[in-house]
C-alpha cells in the first residue's frame, strides 16, 4: 500500500496516456458544447493533442521505469511504439476531415472516439500485466467497434460493427480464459514474476502452455493473423474508409507491441512452445493473404487481405525469437504503417459523382486522368510488393534476414514465395491505371489527401537514403525488449 | 464439515439444473427467470468459499441489473425463440464436436494440472493484508491504491461506452414537439392573445 506521493511519483511513469486523457476530456466538453458543426475543429484539436502527447514522450527520459506495483512498464521499446501509434493516429485523424464531411458521418465523437481508442493502445504497449493488457485492450476495441457502424443508417456498416463487436468479444473471452489459466498455474500475471517463477520451472507444465495459447490466439485476432482474420475484409468494406484506414494502421503496431512484451517478457523461457505456434500463424498468413486477394474486386477487401500478409511478414521477425527478429519486426511495422497511410489517402480520394467509389476496375485510366495520383499509388504499390529500393523491401529484407539467422529457413523460403504471389495482385492495380482506358473519370481530389500521400510517398522512395536512422531508433527499442 | 458439504452440494445441483433449464426452457421468460436462481445459487458458493463480497456483487449487479435488463428485452422485442431454436439445430453438429473438444482439452489439462514452486509466494504478494480482516475491507484496501490505475481505466472504458451508445443510438429528429418548461412559464399574455373590435357585418382579416 501507498500514499498520495508514491501515486504521484508511479504516475509519471504514465504521464503521455494522462495528457492525452485529459486532452480527451477537454476536447470531447468542447465537442458537446458547439456540436457537429464543429467536428473540423475537434478533429485539428484532437490532432494537436496527439502532437503534445508526441513532444510528451520524446521529452521523457529513456531509462526503464516500472509504476503502478510493476503493472505498467516505460522504456524505450513504449517509447518508440508509443510515437508511431500516434503519429499513424494523428494522420489518419488529418485524412478523415474531407472525407466524412462528404460521406456525411462528421459527427464530433468520430475524433474523441480515436482518440480514446489511442489511449487504450498506449496503455497495451505499457503493460507489463495481464491485467492492464487486457483492460487496455478493451479501452482500445471498444471505440473501434463503435466507429466501424458509425454511419448506423447503412446495412453494412452496422453489420460489420456487429460482426466485428461478437467476433471481439469472443477474442475477449479466449485472452481471459488464457489469462487465467496462467494465473492459475503461477499465481501471478505479473510478466517480471511470471519470467523468474518461469525461470525456477524444470519442464512445461500444460496448464501454462494451453493457457499461453489461448493468450496467443485471442491476440492474433486482434492482429487480424490467419486463422484468427475471417472478420477482417468484411469489416474493412463495411466500415467507412476514414475508419478503415485508422483499423488497419495505429491498432495493429500496438497489439504487436503487447504480443512482443508477453511473448520475450513474459514467457521468454518458453520460447520453444510459442515459437511453433506463431511459425504457423505466420506462414498461415503469409500463405492466406497471398492467395485469397488475388480474385478481389473491391480495393478495400485487397487492401484487407494485404494487411493480413503483411502481418505474416512482421510474425515473421517474431519467430525468429531473437534480437534481430525483434528489430525487423519494429522495423517492419513502422514502414507497413508508412505504407499504408499513403495508400488509404489515396483510396480516400478515389470518388465519382460525389460518391465513394471502390470497385478496382474504377481505377482504369487513371493514369491519364489523374497522372500524379497514379505515379503515387504506383510507388506504394511497388514498396507494399517489395520491390527494391522502395522501403517496403527493406521491411522484407531485414525480417527474412533475421528469419535465417534463426535458422528458419522454412519459413525464409516461404515468405520469398508468397511475396512474388502477393506482387501480381499489387502489380495488377498498377496495369489496371495504366493499360486500361478509363470507364468513368474520378473527382477531383482534395489536396489535403494528396500530402498526405505525397509525403508517405516520398519517405517511401527517399528511405533508401536513410535507412539506417529507422534501424538505429528500432534497436535502440529492441534493446529494451530483449537482451541480447 | 458434513453440513458444509451437503450445503455445496445443494448450491452446485440447483445451479446445474437451473443451467440446463435456461437453454432448454420453452418460454424465454422462464429462462431469464432459471437464470437468476443460477445466480442465487453461484452466489451461495461464493459465500461457502469464504468470497462474501463477490457474493455480493454477483446479486446486485447479475440479479439487481443484468438479469432484470434482459428480463425488459425479452419481453418488450418479442424475440422468436422457437426460430432461434431452428437455427440452433442447424449448427448442432458442428458445436457439439468443437464443445466435446474443448470439454477433451479441459479434462486433460485439470487431470494434469498442478501449481507452479512459486505460486503460493506469488499469491500473496498483492495483499498485504492483517489477519482477520473480512475481504470487503481488504479489497477496498486495495482497490483506490495499488490499483487505482485499473480503476480509472475501467472508468475511461465506462465513459467510452456511454459515448459509444449515444453516437449510435441518438437521433435529432427535426419537427417533434418538446415540452420546454421555461418557454411555456415565461408565455405572456401579449404574445398570444389579440383583442379585435370587429365591425358588425366585416369579419376578420
Amino acid at each position: 500500500m501507498y500514499s498520495l506521493a508514491d501515486f504521484y511519483f508511479h504516475a509519471t511513469a504514465a504521464l503521455p496516456e494522462i495528457v492525452l486523457t485529459v486532452f480527451g476530456m477537454i476536447i470531447l466538453l468542447f465537442g458537446l458544447v458547439r456540436e457537429d458543426k464543429s467536428t473540423p475543429q475537434v478533429t485539428l484539436m484532437t490532432v494537436s493533442a496527439f502532437a503534445v502527447t508526441a513532444l510528451v514522450i520524446a521529452a521523457m527520459p529513456s531509462e526503464p521505469f516500472k509504476g503502478f506495483m510493476g503493472s505498467f512498464i516505460y522504456d524505450p521499446f513504449a517509447q518508440f511504439m508509443k510515437l508511431l501509434v500516434l503519429m499513424g493516429g494523428a494522420a489518419c485523424l488529418a485524412m478523415t476531415l474531407s472525407y466524412n464531411t462528404q460521406e456525411k458521418i462528421n459527427r464530433f465523437e468520430f475524433p474523441v472516439l480515436a482518440l480514446f481508442s489511442t489511449v487504450g493502445m498506449m496503455f497495451i504497449i505499457s503493460a507489463n500485466d495481464l491485467m492492464l493488457a487486457y483492460v487496455g485492450l478493451e479501452l482500445m476495441s471498444l471505440p473501434l467497434y463503435v466507429l466501424v457502424s458509425i454511419r448506423r443508417d447503412f446495412l453494412r456498416s452496422s453489420e460489420a460493427g456487429i460482426k466485428y463487436f461478437v467476433l471481439g468479444a469472443l477474442a475477449s473471452g479466449m485472452i481471459l480464459y488464457g489469462i487465467s489459466l496462467i494465473y492459475g498455474f503461477s499465481g501471478t500475471i505479473n510478466f517480471t514474476r511470471l519470467s523468474e517463477t518461469l525461470a525456477l520451472q524444470d519442464g512445461v507444465s500444460i496448464t501454462l502452455s494451453f493457457g499461453l495459447i489461448m493468450l496467443i490466439c485471442g491476440v492474433a485476432f486482434k492482429l487480424s493473423a490467419v486463422p484468427f482474420h475471417m472478420w477482417t475484409p468484411d469489416v474493412y468494406e463495411g466500415a467507412p474508409t476514414s475508419v478503415t484506414a485508422f483499423l488497419a494502421i495505429a491498432p495493429k503496431t500496438a497489439v504487436f507491441a503487447l504480443l512482443a512484451r508477453i511473448l520475450f517478457d513474459g514467457f521468454g523461457d518458453m520460447t520453444a512452445q510459442w515459437q511453433d505456434v506463431i511459425w504457423i500463424i505466420a506462414a498461415a498468413s503469409m500463405i492466406v493473404g497471398a492467395f485469397a486477394a488475388i480474385p478481389q474486386t473491391s480495393i478495400k477487401r485487397l487492401l484487407a487481405y494485404s494487411t493480413i500478409g503483411h502481418m505474416g511478414y512482421a510474425l515473421v521477425g517474431m519467430t525468429a525469437a531473437s534480437f534481430d527478429g525483434v528489430r525487423s519486426m519494429i522495423v517492419y511495422m513502422a514502414l507497413y504503417m508508412v505504407m499504408n497511410i499513403g495508400v488509404f489517402a489515396i483510396v480516400l480520394m478515389l470518388r465519382q459523382n460525389d460518391r465513394q467509389t471502390t470497385d478496382i476496375d474504377n481505377l482504369s485510366g487513371l493514369g491519364k486522368t489523374h497522372p500524379v495520383v497514379a505515379l503515387m499509388m504506383t510507388v506504394l504499390m511497388f514498396s507494399m510488393a517489395g520491390i527494391p529500393p522502395l522501403a517496403g523491401f527493406f521491411g522484407k529484407l531485414f525480417v527474412f534476414q533475421a528469419a535465417v539467422s534463426a535458422e528458419l529457413y522454412g519459413l525464409a523460403v516461404l515468405g520469398v514465395l508468397t511475396s512474388v504471389v502477393a506482387a501480381y495482385y499489387y502489380l495488377r492495380i498498377i496495369k489496371i491505371m495504366y493499360f486500361e482506358e478509363p470507364i468513368h473519370v474520378l473527382d477531383k481530389p482534395t489536396r489535403d489527401l494528396e500530402v498526405i500521400s505525397g509525403i508517405a510517398t516520398i519517405f517511401v522512395v527517399a528511405f533508401i537514403l536513410f535507412p539506417q536512422s529507422l534501424v538505429n531508433a528500432a534497436q535502440a527499442a529492441a534493446t529494451a525488449l530483449v537482451t541480447i | 464439515m458434513i453440513v458444509e458439504a451437503i450445503v455445496f452440494y445443494m448450491f452446485s445441483t440447483i445451479l446445474l439444473l437451473s443451467g440446463i433449464m435456461v437453454i432448454s426452457a420453452r418460454n424465454p421468460v422462464h429462462s431469464v427467470l432459471f437464470l437468476i436462481l443460477g445466480f442465487f445459487n453461484a452466489a451461495g458458493l461464493f459465500v461457502l468459499l469464504g468470497a462474501e463480497f463477490l457474493a455480493m456483487i454477483l446479486v446486485i449487479v447479475y440479479v439487481g441489473a443484468v438479469a432484470v435488463l434482459f428480463l425488459f428485452v425479452v419481453m418488450m422485442l418479442n424475440v422468436d425463440m422457437s426460430r432461434m431454436r431452428d437455427n440452433l439445430k442447424k449448427n448442432m453438429t458442428v458445436a457439439a464436436v468443437v464443445g466435446f473438444v474443448l470439454l477433451g482439452e479441459l479434462v486433460w489439462i485439470f487431470s494434469n494440472w498442478h501449481f507452479s514452486e512459486d505460486a503460493e509466494l506469488n499469491v500473496q504478494t498483492p495483499f498485504s493484508a492483517e489477519d482477520a480482516m473480512d475481504n470487503t475491507r481488504a479489497l477496498g484496501e486495495v482497490m483506490y491504491t495499488d490499483y487505482m490505475l485499473f480503476f480509472q481505466m475501467a472508468g475511461l472504458v465506462l465513459l467510452v461506452a456511454m459515448i459509444g451508445a449515444i453516437t449510435l443510438t441518438l437521433r435529432h429528429r427535426p419537427g417533434v414537439k418538446r415540452q420546454k418548461i421555461n418557454e411555456q412559464v415565461n408565455r405572456q399574455v401579449k404574445d398570444v392573445l389579440r383583442v379585435e373590435q370587429v365591425e358588425s357585418g366585416s369579419g376578420i382579416v
